[in-house]
């Protein structure tokens, strides 16, 4: 890989563009298109946070007044929800993990000059962007934004006359999704290539920091993903416009016959859930990477295992695509392959396992430094624990009986899924802010950032598996009609309650990137002692990022407390190469 | 901060453990023959992952207070980049743990799934559509009579929501109830259907749940143990009235049973 890469680089290298508008809009840099997607990313993390909130308050005050909304309808409940999971898995937890820190620090992480195909790399931001503003169309259309849920099962997707928002709204929905899709591919054709041919010389696959190793399996898993979801999406657009019937049967609605027959609804959920699961672990594999990351940066030691975390993640890629029937043990499938789904997906538990005994290993006889990366590195474990801890009940059918489409199901995905990868998230930004915008953001918020976030989710989603269990169906916008359910309102009100702590905590953070933007102490080239090559560089990174030469790399990633150094941690870049173990 | 954080994860994990161990909240008491069987399961397997829960959570909390940088001249952290033994160790554990809890419900699946339900089960046949359960019975000649999307009005309510077809002498002695009245101790052989969009039919203490698909006929069996009114939810979101969409499971003796659906069958007459 050494000379030829040189020749690539050549290639790629491009002039730093001197007008605003390339410079800061339709930038071929992969740091600022980093950046664009985490702004985008904050941008939708915050509208579905807004609407989490509509859905907490509709829930226990279902007649209050609100200013400027008024009151929320039960229907409109359906149009928070499905948007809220819409915005939320795609536009945030896809978006700025693998979109924004991955564009920023992977070339810099295997000592690229950039990206391998920067006018790609542009343009997947820019259709992904024009997706986002798709998706906040549908709000302010006639008929409103689509009630379907995230996963928009047909017929209800399908057919204009089955609820509101099913008009102009979810054509809008799919459209936006369709283009998310065609940016997520381009994105990941670009994450591969850079991985495979740019990285410097001596940068062997197995000395990338497992934040790489983390993206390029990401990128793998949306490729193979996101091509299914956009021709599922197309297949579904033609249904709604064109009367096909991909995915409906002879069905009527209200009495009236639709003009559609042949179809099957369950052939959107094989499609949905072919990409929806491994689109789980494209949510959390970038979080898996970067904690293992902060976890020996701030233990000051090596990560334990690092070959076994390789091969944990590449094979929970790998299962990551068969388990997709998971989903529908309640469907009508087969109940055959109900029992080969569940085998598949209990032995996925096993290397999410090996990663967690991993990271435990990893602190262990270690010399924490509680900075606040570290903090949300910690945080994310104990969230990974538990979120983990509920997922081999969903595995078995026989258990998926009581608990599907409950709470149960709701407080893991958000555990795992949500809260982990969103810590993984909150941990990148404490982490790389001083390298991106050359200031420290300020420790104390960070703490008490920290401190609300952990306790507020685990008190807004630990109760739901309690509701679970109870019976408590998702989706149901009000409680007064099921009996059963009276008694569990009460906990709903305090996790109601509980959001409201942890919506609040997230402004902390707001103020900390901002006011740290303008006024954090000044930041050194490398202010955490860390061994990767982004640290190598100046702060911020010079447009070639490396400032007109190439690094070379001697050493792995995570030589921290080697004996007889003279420093408690060996840069990558550094020849007084470490004795190999 | 160590200590602090200790604190912290350890309050979370006693506190969420506790409400498990006292079973504050937990699965509606069961009211059908494959209940217990589940149930059983349920507990093994949370008890096991409770363990695991809790072990896991404890042991962070305490390797972070524990390994916490104290003073500058703290010695350096142990080198070390893990060791194979270990790794094979908790990977064979977690293998058997994982893989073993999915086999040892296996049996409970396949009695539940695999198999039709017997000859003489009570056949009732369920239909979904937006916001409604219907529940029709064949009547004395044991079969069903036809129905045609075409002529399905729901505000006619019963017979003209399905879009029963009277010219099929079959369906001159179809019962179609708003209330599911079923006999005790008698395997029930449902056969899901759903008219407009996918709804699922969810009775929380029968522990039974299966969605119910347009296109489609899903037969599943159950074997209610206990008398008693049991609620009846959809389960998969099928539009704006989902949360309203409910209705009742009598169930009720052999006599009585009998004799209800001879009521019914009298009324049509």
């Amino acid at each position: 890989m050494a000379t030829g890469e040189f020749a690539a680089h050549a290639v790629h290298a491009h002039a730093a563009p001197t007008s605003w508008i390339r410079r800061y809009v339709f930038s071929l840099d992969h740091k600022v298109i980093g950046l664009q997607y985490f702004f985008l990313a904050l941008t939708a993390v915050f509208v579905g946070m807004f609407l989490s909130l509509l859905m907490r308050i509709h829930l226990i005050w279902p007649a209050a007044a609100l200013p400027l909304l008024g009151e929320i309808k039960p229907e409109t409940y359906l149009t928070l929800l499905t948007m809220h999971g819409t915005i939320m898995v795609f536009f945030v937890l896809t978006t700025a993990p693998q979109g924004g820190f991955g564009n920023y620090f992977l070339p810099i992480q295997i000592g690229a000059p950039d990206m391998a195909f920067p006018v790609l790399n542009m343009l997947s931001f820019w259709v992904t962007a024009l997706a986002f503003f798709v998706m906040m169309a549908a709000f302010f259309v006639v008929g409103g934004a689509p009630l379907h849920g995230w996963t928009g099962y047909p017929p209800l997707s399908a057919l204009q006359s089955a609820g509101p928002g099913e008009g102009l709204g979810a054509d809008l929905w799919v459209t936006s999704i369709a283009l998310f899709c065609i940016g997520a591919l381009m994105s990941a054709l670009n994450f591969i290539t850079t991985t495979l041919d740019m990285r410097a010389r001596g940068m062997t696959l197995m000395r990338m920091p497992l934040t790489c190793w983390a993206w390029f399996i990401t990128a793998i898993l949306g490729l193979l993903a996101f091509g299914v979801l956009l021709s599922a999406g197309i297949l579904l657009l033609l249904d709604r416009n064109a009367g096909t019937s991909f995915f409906v049967p002879l069905v009527t609605i209200n009495g009236q016959l639709t003009g559609h027959k042949g179809g099957s609804p369950l052939l959107w959920q094989h499609l949905f859930w072919f990409f929806g699961h491994p689109e789980v672990y494209i949510a959390i594999l970038p979080a898996m990477g970067l904690c293992s990351q902060l976890l020996s940066v701030f233990s000051r030691k090596p990560i334990f295992g690092y070959k076994a975390m390789v091969y944990a993640m590449l094979s929970i890629g790998f299962l990551g695509f068969m388990v997709w029937g998971h989903h529908m043990f309640m469907s009508g499938m087969s109940p055959y392959t109900a029992f080969a789904f569940s085998v598949m997906t209990m032995a996925i538990g096993v290397p999410s396992a090996i990663k967690t005994f991993n990271w435990l290993g990893t602190i262990w006889r270690g010399r924490i430094r509680f900075t606040s990366p570290m903090l949300f590195a910690l945080g994310f474990v104990s969230l990974f624990i538990s979120g983990g801890i509920s997922g081999p009940f969903l595995a078995q059918p026989v258990l998926d009986i009581p608990l599907h489409d409950t709470y149960f199901v709701v407080g893991h995905f958000h555990l795992i899924m949500g809260v982990a990868s969103i810590f993984g998230i909150f941990g990148a930004t404490y982490y790389w802010f001083p390298k991106m915008f050359g200031r420290m953001m300020n420790e104390s918020l960070a703490r008490w950032h920290f401190f609300v976030t952990l306790i507020g989710t685990y008190a807004v989603f630990m109760p739901m598996h309690y509701l679970g269990m109870a019976g408590h169906l998702r989706r149901y916008s009000q409680l007064t009609e099921l009996n059963y359910l009276h008694g569990l309102v009460p906990l709903q009100t305090f996790m109601t309650y509980a959001a409201f702590l942890t919506i609040a905590g997230q402004f902390i953070f707001l103020f900390n990137l901002f006011w740290s933007m303008k006024f954090g102490k000044k930041a050194a080239d490398n202010p955490w002692e860390a061994t990767t090559l982004e640290w190598t560089t100046a702060t911020p990174p010079p447009h070639d990022n490396f400032g007109g030469h190439m690094p070379v790399v001697y050493n792995g990633p995570y030589e921290y407390s080697v004996p007889g150094a003279p420093r408690d941690f060996v840069m990558q870049n550094d020849p007084a190469t470490v004795e190999a173990h | 901060m160590g200590l602090v954080l200790l604190i912290v994860i350890w309050l979370i994990t006693f506190i969420s453990a506790y409400f498990f161990i006292a079973k504050t909240w937990w699965l509606p008491v069961g009211a059908s023959a494959a209940a217990a069987g589940i149930d059983h399961h349920f507990a093994t397997t949370y008890v096991l992952m409770g363990i695991v829960f809790v072990a896991a959570q404890l042991s962070l909390g305490l390797f972070a207070w524990q390994y916490r940088e104290r003073t500058p001249s703290t010695p350096k952290a142990y080198y070390s980049h893990g060791n194979n033994k270990l790794e094979i160790t908790w990977t064979v554990l977690t293998l058997i743990l994982f893989v073993g809890l999915n086999f040892m419900s296996s049996s409970i699946w396949a009695s539940e799934r695999f198999r039709p339900a017997v000859s003489d089960a009570v056949e009732v046949e369920v239909t979904g559509m937006q916001f409604q359960w219907y529940f029709r019975y064949p009547g004395p000649d044991g079969k069903f009579g036809a129905t045609k999307p075409e002529l399905q009005d729901p505000s006619g309510g019963g017979e003209a929501a399905l879009g029963l077809d009277p010219a099929d002498p079959a369906s001159k002695d179809d019962v179609v109830a708003g209330t599911m009245y079923v006999p005790v101790n008698r395997e029930i052989d449902v056969i899901l259907r759903a008219e407009d969009v996918i709804h699922s039919f969810f009775v929380p203490a029968m522990r039974f749940k299966q969605d119910a698909v347009p296109g489609i006929a899903i037969h599943m069996h159950f074997t209610p143990i206990t008398t008693g009114d049991y609620e009846i939810a959809c389960s998969q979101l099928c539009g704006l009235g989902h949360y309203k969409m409910h209705g009742i499971l009598r169930v009720v003796s052999q006599e009585e049973f009998d004799k209800w659906l001879a009521a019914r069958e009298a009324e049509k007459q």
